[in-house]
Protein backbone atom coordinates (compact mmCIF):
# COMPACT_ATOMS: atom_id res chain seq x y z
CA UNK A 1 0.00 0.00 0.00
CA UNK A 2 1.35 3.43 -0.92
CA UNK A 3 1.89 6.15 1.65
CA UNK A 4 -1.01 8.29 0.37
CA UNK A 5 -3.38 5.32 0.37
CA UNK A 6 -2.24 4.36 3.87
CA UNK A 7 -2.84 7.90 5.10
CA UNK A 8 -6.29 7.91 3.52
CA UNK A 9 -7.21 4.60 5.13
CA UNK A 10 -5.79 5.64 8.49
CA UNK A 11 -7.51 9.01 8.27
CA UNK A 12 -10.84 7.41 7.44
CA UNK A 13 -10.51 5.09 10.43
CA UNK A 14 -9.63 8.02 12.70
CA UNK A 15 -12.62 10.02 11.48
CA UNK A 16 -14.90 7.00 11.98
CA UNK A 17 -13.66 6.65 15.54
CA UNK A 18 -14.24 10.35 16.17
CA UNK A 19 -17.65 10.76 14.57
CA UNK A 20 -18.88 7.19 14.19
CA UNK A 21 -19.70 5.45 10.95
CA UNK A 22 -22.88 6.22 9.03
CA UNK A 23 -22.83 3.03 6.95
CA UNK A 24 -22.19 -0.54 8.10
CA UNK A 25 -22.39 -4.06 6.68
CA UNK A 26 -24.26 -6.13 9.26
CA UNK A 27 -24.57 -9.91 9.28
CA UNK A 28 -27.58 -11.70 10.73
CA UNK A 29 -26.14 -14.88 12.24
CA UNK A 30 -27.32 -17.77 14.38
CA UNK A 31 -28.21 -21.43 14.48
CA UNK A 32 -30.90 -22.86 12.17
CA UNK A 33 -34.50 -21.92 13.03
CA UNK A 34 -33.58 -19.08 15.36
CA UNK A 35 -35.52 -16.64 13.16
CA UNK A 36 -32.71 -14.95 11.23
CA UNK A 37 -34.62 -14.44 7.98
CA UNK A 38 -37.78 -13.39 9.84
CA UNK A 39 -35.68 -10.74 11.59
CA UNK A 40 -33.94 -9.66 8.37
CA UNK A 41 -37.35 -9.40 6.68
CA UNK A 42 -38.69 -7.35 9.59
CA UNK A 43 -35.79 -4.88 9.40
CA UNK A 44 -36.00 -4.51 5.64
CA UNK A 45 -39.80 -4.28 5.67
CA UNK A 46 -39.79 -1.60 8.38
CA UNK A 47 -37.38 0.65 6.52
CA UNK A 48 -37.44 -0.32 2.84
CA UNK A 49 -40.92 -1.79 2.40
CA UNK A 50 -39.96 -5.20 0.95
CA UNK A 51 -38.48 -8.47 2.25
CA UNK A 52 -35.26 -10.43 1.82
CA UNK A 53 -36.52 -13.97 1.36
CA UNK A 54 -38.88 -16.71 2.49
CA UNK A 55 -38.84 -17.89 6.11
CA UNK A 56 -39.99 -21.35 7.14
CA UNK A 57 -40.29 -23.60 10.16
CA UNK A 58 -38.21 -26.17 8.28
CA UNK A 59 -34.54 -25.77 9.26
CA UNK A 60 -32.06 -24.52 6.65
CA UNK A 61 -34.66 -22.64 4.62
CA UNK A 62 -31.96 -20.04 3.89
CA UNK A 63 -29.12 -21.86 2.18
CA UNK A 64 -27.38 -18.99 0.43
CA UNK A 65 -26.29 -15.63 1.80
CA UNK A 66 -28.72 -12.87 0.87
CA UNK A 67 -27.81 -9.20 0.82
CA UNK A 68 -29.88 -6.03 0.88
CA UNK A 69 -27.95 -2.79 0.48
CA UNK A 70 -28.70 0.67 1.82
CA UNK A 71 -31.38 0.09 4.41
CA UNK A 72 -31.59 3.29 6.45
CA UNK A 73 -32.49 2.38 10.01
CA UNK A 74 -33.87 5.21 12.16
CA UNK A 75 -34.53 5.43 15.89
CA UNK A 76 -34.78 8.27 18.39
CA UNK A 77 -33.74 10.90 15.88
CA UNK A 78 -30.61 9.05 14.74
CA UNK A 79 -30.03 6.92 11.68
CA UNK A 80 -27.57 4.42 10.27
CA UNK A 81 -27.49 2.99 6.76
CA UNK A 82 -27.04 -0.76 6.74
CA UNK A 83 -26.15 -3.37 4.18
CA UNK A 84 -28.03 -6.32 5.69
CA UNK A 85 -26.52 -9.76 5.12
CA UNK A 86 -28.86 -12.64 5.98
CA UNK A 87 -26.83 -15.81 6.45
CA UNK A 88 -27.69 -19.54 6.48
CA UNK A 89 -27.90 -21.12 9.93
CA UNK A 90 -24.63 -22.45 11.28
CA UNK A 91 -24.75 -26.06 12.45
CA UNK A 92 -22.29 -28.85 13.22
CA UNK A 93 -24.52 -31.57 11.78
CA UNK A 94 -27.08 -31.92 8.99
CA UNK A 95 -29.15 -35.08 8.60
CA UNK A 96 -31.36 -35.32 5.52
CA UNK A 97 -33.56 -37.88 7.32
CA UNK A 98 -34.87 -35.08 9.53
CA UNK A 99 -36.36 -33.27 6.52
CA UNK A 100 -38.06 -36.49 5.40
CA UNK A 101 -39.32 -37.83 8.70
CA UNK A 102 -40.13 -34.65 10.61
CA UNK A 103 -41.13 -32.35 7.77
CA UNK A 104 -42.47 -34.82 5.21
CA UNK A 105 -40.18 -33.96 2.32
CA UNK A 106 -39.30 -36.42 -0.41
CA UNK A 107 -35.95 -38.18 -0.18
CA UNK A 108 -34.63 -36.41 -3.26
CA UNK A 109 -35.67 -33.02 -1.96
CA UNK A 110 -34.26 -33.79 1.49
CA UNK A 111 -30.89 -34.87 0.14
CA UNK A 112 -30.68 -31.77 -2.03
CA UNK A 113 -31.64 -29.53 0.88
CA UNK A 114 -29.01 -31.14 3.12
CA UNK A 115 -26.33 -30.75 0.47
CA UNK A 116 -27.20 -27.09 -0.08
CA UNK A 117 -27.33 -26.55 3.69
CA UNK A 118 -23.74 -27.76 4.12
CA UNK A 119 -22.65 -25.28 1.46
CA UNK A 120 -24.65 -22.56 3.21
CA UNK A 121 -22.87 -23.17 6.52
CA UNK A 122 -19.50 -22.82 4.81
CA UNK A 123 -20.60 -19.61 3.10
CA UNK A 124 -21.89 -18.17 6.39
CA UNK A 125 -18.58 -18.89 8.14
CA UNK A 126 -16.64 -17.28 5.29
CA UNK A 127 -18.75 -14.12 5.60
CA UNK A 128 -17.60 -13.61 9.19
CA UNK A 129 -14.55 -11.88 7.71
CA UNK A 130 -16.58 -9.49 5.59
CA UNK A 131 -19.22 -8.13 7.96
CA UNK A 132 -18.54 -5.14 10.20
CA UNK A 133 -20.99 -6.08 12.93
CA UNK A 134 -23.38 -8.92 13.73
CA UNK A 135 -26.84 -9.42 15.11
CA UNK A 136 -26.64 -12.90 16.61
CA UNK A 137 -30.14 -14.37 16.74
CA UNK A 138 -30.92 -16.85 19.50
CA UNK A 139 -34.19 -18.57 20.28
CA UNK A 140 -35.22 -17.35 23.75
CA UNK A 141 -36.86 -20.72 24.38
CA UNK A 142 -33.64 -22.69 23.94
CA UNK A 143 -30.49 -23.19 25.98
CA UNK A 144 -28.22 -20.41 24.68
CA UNK A 145 -24.95 -21.98 25.77
CA UNK A 146 -24.50 -24.09 22.64
CA UNK A 147 -21.30 -24.76 20.79
CA UNK A 148 -22.55 -22.91 17.70
CA UNK A 149 -23.35 -19.75 19.68
CA UNK A 150 -20.04 -19.92 21.55
CA UNK A 151 -18.10 -20.48 18.32
CA UNK A 152 -19.79 -17.57 16.52
CA UNK A 153 -19.24 -15.22 19.46
CA UNK A 154 -15.64 -16.36 19.92
CA UNK A 155 -14.88 -15.67 16.27
CA UNK A 156 -16.45 -12.22 16.39
CA UNK A 157 -14.68 -11.30 19.61
CA UNK A 158 -11.36 -12.51 18.18
CA UNK A 159 -11.96 -10.22 15.19
CA UNK A 160 -13.11 -7.39 17.51
CA UNK A 161 -16.45 -7.00 15.72
CA UNK A 162 -19.44 -5.56 17.59
CA UNK A 163 -22.27 -7.98 18.39
CA UNK A 164 -25.86 -7.54 19.48
CA UNK A 165 -27.74 -10.63 20.64
CA UNK A 166 -31.39 -10.74 19.58
CA UNK A 167 -33.31 -12.93 22.05
CA UNK A 168 -35.96 -13.88 19.52
CA UNK A 169 -39.37 -15.59 19.88
CA UNK A 170 -39.90 -13.83 23.20
CA UNK A 171 -43.64 -13.87 22.42
CA UNK A 172 -43.80 -17.63 23.03
CA UNK A 173 -44.98 -18.84 26.41
CA UNK A 174 -42.05 -19.67 28.67
CA UNK A 175 -39.52 -17.67 26.65
CA UNK A 176 -36.93 -15.75 28.63
CA UNK A 177 -33.97 -13.56 27.75
CA UNK A 178 -32.48 -13.99 31.22
CA UNK A 179 -30.57 -17.17 30.47
CA UNK A 180 -29.05 -15.50 27.38
CA UNK A 181 -28.09 -12.43 29.39
CA UNK A 182 -26.52 -14.63 32.06
CA UNK A 183 -24.63 -16.72 29.50
CA UNK A 184 -23.21 -13.76 27.55
CA UNK A 185 -23.22 -10.71 29.84
CA UNK A 186 -20.48 -9.03 27.80
CA UNK A 187 -22.86 -8.29 24.90
CA UNK A 188 -26.10 -6.28 24.67
CA UNK A 189 -29.13 -8.59 24.61
CA UNK A 190 -32.45 -7.34 23.18
CA UNK A 191 -35.54 -9.47 23.84
CA UNK A 192 -37.82 -9.28 20.80
CA UNK A 193 -40.19 -11.05 18.50
CA UNK A 194 -39.25 -10.71 14.85
CA UNK A 195 -42.57 -12.34 13.97
CA UNK A 196 -44.83 -9.88 15.81
CA UNK A 197 -42.48 -6.90 15.77
CA UNK A 198 -42.38 -6.69 19.58
CA UNK A 199 -39.52 -4.51 20.87
CA UNK A 200 -37.98 -3.94 17.42
CA UNK A 201 -37.54 -0.24 18.27
CA UNK A 202 -35.18 -1.26 21.06
CA UNK A 203 -33.17 -3.31 18.58
CA UNK A 204 -32.94 -0.41 16.12
CA UNK A 205 -31.85 1.96 18.87
CA UNK A 206 -29.19 -0.52 20.04
CA UNK A 207 -27.99 -1.12 16.46
CA UNK A 208 -27.47 2.58 15.82
CA UNK A 209 -25.58 3.04 19.08
CA UNK A 210 -23.55 -0.14 18.80
CA UNK A 211 -22.68 -0.32 15.10
CA UNK A 212 -21.81 3.35 14.54
CA UNK B 1 -10.46 -52.24 16.48
CA UNK B 2 -13.97 -51.72 17.86
CA UNK B 3 -16.89 -53.70 16.46
CA UNK B 4 -19.64 -51.80 14.67
CA UNK B 5 -21.80 -51.49 17.80
CA UNK B 6 -18.99 -50.59 20.18
CA UNK B 7 -18.13 -47.05 21.13
CA UNK B 8 -14.51 -46.04 21.44
CA UNK B 9 -13.61 -43.12 23.68
CA UNK B 10 -10.17 -41.52 23.46
CA UNK B 11 -8.80 -39.13 26.04
CA UNK B 12 -6.35 -36.88 24.20
CA UNK B 13 -3.67 -35.12 26.20
CA UNK B 14 -2.74 -31.45 26.08
CA UNK B 15 0.81 -32.53 25.21
CA UNK B 16 -0.32 -34.30 22.05
CA UNK B 17 -2.52 -31.40 20.96
CA UNK B 18 0.11 -28.77 21.70
CA UNK B 19 2.40 -30.43 19.19
CA UNK B 20 -0.12 -30.06 16.39
CA UNK B 21 -0.77 -27.10 14.10
CA UNK B 22 -4.35 -25.85 13.74
CA UNK B 23 -4.76 -27.75 10.48
CA UNK B 24 -3.38 -30.92 12.01
CA UNK B 25 -5.72 -30.68 15.00
CA UNK B 26 -8.80 -30.24 12.83
CA UNK B 27 -7.75 -33.09 10.55
CA UNK B 28 -6.96 -35.36 13.52
CA UNK B 29 -10.31 -34.71 15.22
CA UNK B 30 -12.32 -35.23 12.07
CA UNK B 31 -10.46 -38.38 11.07
CA UNK B 32 -11.04 -39.90 14.50
CA UNK B 33 -14.70 -38.89 14.68
CA UNK B 34 -15.37 -40.30 11.22
CA UNK B 35 -14.11 -43.62 12.58
CA UNK B 36 -16.93 -43.46 15.15
CA UNK B 37 -14.66 -42.43 17.99
CA UNK B 38 -15.60 -40.01 20.73
CA UNK B 39 -12.77 -37.74 21.80
CA UNK B 40 -12.32 -36.01 25.11
CA UNK B 41 -9.68 -33.35 24.57
CA UNK B 42 -7.78 -32.16 27.61
CA UNK B 43 -7.57 -28.79 25.90
CA UNK B 44 -9.80 -27.73 23.05
CA UNK B 45 -9.69 -25.43 20.06
CA UNK B 46 -9.62 -21.68 19.73
CA UNK B 47 -12.67 -20.06 18.06
CA UNK B 48 -11.07 -19.91 14.60
CA UNK B 49 -10.09 -23.57 14.83
CA UNK B 50 -13.66 -24.40 15.89
CA UNK B 51 -15.01 -22.54 12.85
CA UNK B 52 -12.49 -24.37 10.68
CA UNK B 53 -13.61 -27.71 12.15
CA UNK B 54 -17.26 -26.89 11.39
CA UNK B 55 -16.37 -25.81 7.86
CA UNK B 56 -14.38 -28.97 7.17
CA UNK B 57 -17.11 -31.11 8.74
CA UNK B 58 -19.61 -29.63 6.31
CA UNK B 59 -17.34 -30.53 3.40
CA UNK B 60 -17.07 -34.13 4.56
CA UNK B 61 -20.70 -34.87 5.33
CA UNK B 62 -21.85 -37.96 3.48
CA UNK B 63 -25.61 -38.28 3.95
CA UNK B 64 -25.63 -42.07 4.41
CA UNK B 65 -22.46 -42.39 6.50
CA UNK B 66 -21.48 -39.19 8.28
CA UNK B 67 -23.98 -36.50 9.30
CA UNK B 68 -21.60 -34.26 11.21
CA UNK B 69 -20.24 -33.77 14.69
CA UNK B 70 -21.51 -33.09 18.19
CA UNK B 71 -19.11 -30.90 20.15
CA UNK B 72 -19.24 -29.26 23.56
CA UNK B 73 -16.55 -27.47 25.48
CA UNK B 74 -15.75 -25.05 28.24
CA UNK B 75 -13.85 -21.86 27.71
CA UNK B 76 -10.83 -21.41 29.90
CA UNK B 77 -11.73 -18.76 32.50
CA UNK B 78 -8.17 -17.61 32.94
CA UNK B 79 -7.46 -14.76 30.53
CA UNK B 80 -4.45 -15.08 28.27
CA UNK B 81 -3.77 -11.38 28.41
CA UNK B 82 -4.24 -8.86 31.19
CA UNK B 83 -5.62 -6.38 28.64
CA UNK B 84 -8.23 -8.89 27.65
CA UNK B 85 -9.40 -9.05 31.26
CA UNK B 86 -9.42 -5.28 31.64
CA UNK B 87 -11.51 -4.83 28.52
CA UNK B 88 -14.37 -6.78 30.04
CA UNK B 89 -14.77 -4.12 32.75
CA UNK B 90 -16.11 -6.66 35.16
CA UNK B 91 -19.01 -7.60 32.87
CA UNK B 92 -17.88 -11.14 32.30
CA UNK B 93 -15.03 -12.77 30.45
CA UNK B 94 -14.80 -12.33 26.72
CA UNK B 95 -14.41 -15.56 24.77
CA UNK B 96 -12.02 -13.74 22.38
CA UNK B 97 -9.31 -15.92 20.88
CA UNK B 98 -9.22 -18.05 23.97
CA UNK B 99 -9.22 -21.73 23.28
CA UNK B 100 -11.59 -24.07 24.98
CA UNK B 101 -10.52 -26.19 27.90
CA UNK B 102 -11.98 -29.68 28.16
CA UNK B 103 -13.87 -30.55 24.97
CA UNK B 104 -16.01 -33.52 24.00
CA UNK B 105 -16.45 -34.21 20.30
CA UNK B 106 -17.95 -37.17 18.50
CA UNK B 107 -20.07 -38.27 15.57
CA UNK B 108 -23.50 -36.59 15.69
CA UNK B 109 -25.36 -39.87 15.28
CA UNK B 110 -23.58 -41.39 18.29
CA UNK B 111 -23.21 -38.50 20.73
CA UNK B 112 -25.93 -36.21 21.99
CA UNK B 113 -25.53 -33.40 24.51
CA UNK B 114 -28.28 -33.53 27.12
CA UNK B 115 -27.33 -30.54 29.20
CA UNK B 116 -24.48 -28.19 29.84
CA UNK B 117 -23.82 -25.64 32.53
CA UNK B 118 -20.76 -23.91 33.91
CA UNK B 119 -19.47 -27.09 35.51
CA UNK B 120 -20.90 -30.15 33.83
CA UNK B 121 -21.44 -31.42 30.31
CA UNK B 122 -23.92 -34.28 30.32
CA UNK B 123 -23.99 -36.32 27.13
CA UNK B 124 -25.66 -39.47 25.90
CA UNK B 125 -23.70 -41.99 23.88
CA UNK B 126 -26.06 -43.61 21.42
CA UNK B 127 -25.14 -47.24 21.07
CA UNK B 128 -26.22 -49.92 18.66
CA UNK B 129 -25.05 -48.79 15.26
CA UNK B 130 -26.98 -51.76 13.85
CA UNK B 131 -30.18 -49.81 14.37
CA UNK B 132 -29.34 -46.43 12.90
CA UNK B 133 -32.96 -45.30 12.75
CA UNK B 134 -33.36 -45.65 16.51
CA UNK B 135 -30.10 -43.87 17.13
CA UNK B 136 -31.18 -41.09 14.78
CA UNK B 137 -34.55 -40.72 16.49
CA UNK B 138 -32.83 -40.22 19.82
CA UNK B 139 -30.30 -37.80 18.32
CA UNK B 140 -32.96 -35.66 16.63
CA UNK B 141 -34.07 -32.44 18.32
CA UNK B 142 -37.77 -31.93 19.02
CA UNK B 143 -39.71 -29.91 16.46
CA UNK B 144 -40.29 -26.29 17.41
CA UNK B 145 -41.69 -23.19 15.76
Amino acid sequence: MGLVAALKTGGAKWLRRLFGRDHARIGIYGPPNAGKTTLANRIVRDFAGDVMGPASEVPHETRRVRKRANVEVKANGSSLTLDVVDTPGIATKIDFHEFMEVYGMSEEESRRRAKEATEGVIEAIRWLEDVEGVVLVMDANEDPFTQVNVTILGNLEARKKPVIIAANKIDLEGASATSIQNAFPQHPVVPLSALTGYNMDALYDTMIKHFR
Amino acid sequence: MPMAHDVSISLVSRKKLDHMSSLEKVAFILDEVKQDKILVLEVGLDPKEEASLIERTMREIEPDHFIGIEMESYKDDSPQRILGLLRTRGKGPLIQGRRASMTVVGPADRLRTISKDGNTIQALILGNAHEPDQARDRARPPRRR
